[in-house]
């Protein structure tokens, strides 16, 4: 039994060049979920296999990788696929968003706006919008096909009725280029905005159930509301204990056992460049 | 303070060592050899080239050391090191007919030509602990008879369909296009090849559990074990370049022929229909599961009405899959604490919104007394 090397980022090129294809087509049509023949992957499916292998597809030797989960770049499973393509791909990585060519994402956009240079890449669990309203592949695929949405309206519209607010926080639906309804990953509502209009190529990738879909640069997103309830971004009444911003999402962060908590930015990048630029500016 | 999220690259490396530790356990006790797990735990290797979808001995052994003995990790760890291997194309079908015999039950036929062969099961076995096994073992020599040669072993749905009893399978056709469920994504309706793919990977138990419902009512299909057969087949690949096939090897299966109840009208005399499964290696529990399902799936091919789970091809194609399966499931641990505090925001401003509205209703109830109260409802 000979050790076999792996091919550069573990995929064959064959693969590479089938989930490209996809990418391409996914590309092509907006918001639309292609099918691919996903792999087995060293990592379990439902921990980012899908923007695992996206990533294997685009990646190159000079490109510079950033990976997070929930914002930051320390979380165990980032560290984890970032040491996966540290090693498979030999590329270099950073936790500087604006270093970075790739970003791959789990749960959240970085608060420092993305570039026309870069590509973030999403890890989708389930990328059916419709899912939890139709549990049918073969009929979600044709509510789409239709642009039969009215179900989501009802659902938006009945959360409304018993809660006076539309219930959803995260994986909250978008209309892409006016036609597909899609999930945007489960990232919070607060970062639905970012995908609107924004000049860095938006790919998601769902390895279980085997989908691409993309936002081509500068696309038109709108996040689902109505006339008399608005969509509305998550609002924090706290600022970041550390860095002090007011405009990022915040992680609370449970301190002691007798209800002490603290607000903290998600996005570990921007809270430590501010603290930096602080401390720049304190010692000037 | 505020650790939790950090260290996270010296805590992965720190907890890796820690498992291996573990897995290697006591070292006062012998390391096992990946041999003896190929050779004295052979079940559990048929088990994970089975449902890792891969034929490979040595690997499945070493799979099974390195995940400590969970064979769903085991099998998780083959899988990703197949979907590596380079394909070379389709093996011609198999020709089960010609299989080197270990075991041969057929639970239709009293005798038929070639006979039982009970072969090694633990059917009619006693379940009691042997304590004996707890030491060294040494059982004799098995009782061996010579190969007979010219005894024909035709297999048992063949003999029926000799008399026209049960449905034409559809003949194998050398060099037809074959779904390839590793290759392609699923799509809805599937048809028989993609399914069957898919149940001889799917997960054992979640399969007995399907066939255990179909035969409770939840799809019930009258099944006969028309015959099991356990044993060697020889696998022959089509070389464009030389013009025939040439056998690459032979491999351990074990195929079960389920009898079911029968269709006919629509012009068509009544004949029974047959549900199918092929599993690598010995375990007729899968292979009599993945009979009585794929019987099932052909629900609507046949005109029956679906109440059953185990009918549900988009349910039990999607949901079959272990790997799958386990990985979702326990992705759940990863941390979703951005999506937790926005339900969290969400959730508090819903209590706040509340609390505000019940303390309004208090206070107008209090202000007003009853009496004047309805009467002013009424006035507006």
């Amino acid at each position: 039994m000979n050790p076999r090397p792996y091919n550069f980022a573990y995929l064959d090129e064959q693969t590479k060049r089938m989930i490209r294809r996809a990418i391409l087509k996914a590309i092509a049509i907006p918001g639309y979920q292609v099918p691919f023949a996903s792999r087995e992957m060293p990592m379990p499916y439902g921990w980012g296999t899908g923007g695992v292998q996206v990533t294997a597809a685009i990646i190159g030797p000079d490109d510079v990788l950033k990976v997070i989960d929930q914002g930051a770049d320390d979380t165990t499973n980032a560290v984890s696929i970032r040491a996966f393509f540290a090693k498979t791909a030999n590329v270099a990585t950073t936790t500087d968003t604006t270093q970075a060519t790739i970003i791959q994402t789990r749960h959240r956009v970085p608060e420092t706006p993305l570039s026309a240079e870069q590509i973030l890449v999403y890890q989708v669990p389930i990328p059916e919008p419709l899912r939890f309203l139709e549990p049918r592949e073969t009929e979600t695929r044709t509510m789409h096909a239709l642009a039969e949405y009215g179900v989501m309206h009802v659902k938006l519209y009945e959360d409304i009725a018993r809660h006076g607010h539309i219930a959803t926080t995260y994986a909250y639906p978008a209309r892409v280029a006016d036609r597909y309804i899609m999930d945007p990953s489960p990232i919070p509502k607060f970062d639905n905005p970012k995908l609107d209009d924004c000049p860095a190529l938006q790919l998601f990738g769902a390895g279980r159930e085997k989908r691409i879909y993309a936002i081509p640069p500068h696309t038109r997103v709108v996040s689902l509301d109505f006339e008399d309830h608005p969509f509305e971004r998550t609002k924090f009444d706290a600022a970041c204990a550390f860095c002090g911003a007011t405009d990022s999402f915040l992680d609370e962060v449970v301190v002691d056992d007798k209800g002490g908590r603290m607000f903290v930015c998600s996005d570990t990048d921007y809270c430590e460049k501010r603290r930096a630029a602080k401390a720049k500016d304190a010692a000037e | 303070m505020y650790v939790a999220v950090k260290g996270g690259e010296r805590a992965i490396a720190n907890a890796h060592a820690l498992l291996a530790d573990k897995r290697r356990g006591d070292r006062g006790v012998a390391e096992i050899e990946t041999r003896q797990i190929d050779e004295q735990l052979s079940l559990a290797v048929d088990r994970v080239m089975s449902e890792g979808s891969l034929y490979d001995r040595e690997i499945a052994a070493l799979a099974i050391k390195q995940a400590r003995g969970d064979l769903i990790e085991a099998i998780f760890l083959a899988r990703a090191y197949r979907t590596t291997l380079p394909r070379f194309g389709f093996a011609e079908p198999l020709d089960t007919k010609a299989m080197a015999l270990r075991r041969r039950v057929s639970a239709t036929f009293k005798d038929l030509p070639g006979g039982q062969v009970l072969g090694p099961t633990f059917d009619y076995t006693h379940r009691l602990i042997d304590f004996a096994l707890a030491e060294a073992s040494d059982p004799p020599p098995p009782a061996t008879a010579p190969a007979d040669a010219a005894s024909a072993t035709p297999r048992v749905v063949d003999i029926i369909a000799g008399d026209d009893l049960i449905e034409k399978s559809p003949p194998a056709e050398n060099g037809a296009p074959v779904a390839d469920v590793t290759r392609d994504p699923t799509e809805f309706p599937a048809a028989r090849d993609a399914r069957l793919q898919t149940l001889a990977r799917g997960d054992e138990g979640f399969l007995l559990g399907l066939g255990y419902s179909t035969q409770r009512g939840y799809g019930r299909n009258h099944p006969f074990v028309g015959e099991i057969r356990f044993g060697e087949v020889e696998v022959e690949m089509f070389v464009a370049e030389l013009g025939f096939a040439v056998p690459l090897g032979t491999i351990a299966v074990t195929e079960c022929q389920m009898v079911n109840q029968f269709k006919g009208g629509d012009g068509e005399p009544a004949r029974f229909t047959r549900g199918y499964g092929l599993v690598f290696g010995q375990s007729e529990r899968k292979a009599m599961s993945m009979a009585l399902v794929d019987r099932a799936l052909r629900a609507e091919e046949l005109a029956e009405e679906s109440i059953g789970p185990a009918q549900d091809a988009e349910f039990v194609l999607s949901h079959c899959d272990n790997v799958q399966a386990t990985g979702f499931v326990e992705h759940l641990k990863l941390p979703h604490y951005v999506d937790f505090q926005a339900e969290l925001a969400l959730l508090r401003q819903l209590r706040t919104e509340y609390g505000e509205q019940r303390t309004e209703k208090k206070e107008s109830s209090v202000l007003r007394p009853p009496s004047s109260d309805l009467r002013t409802e009424a006035a507006e």
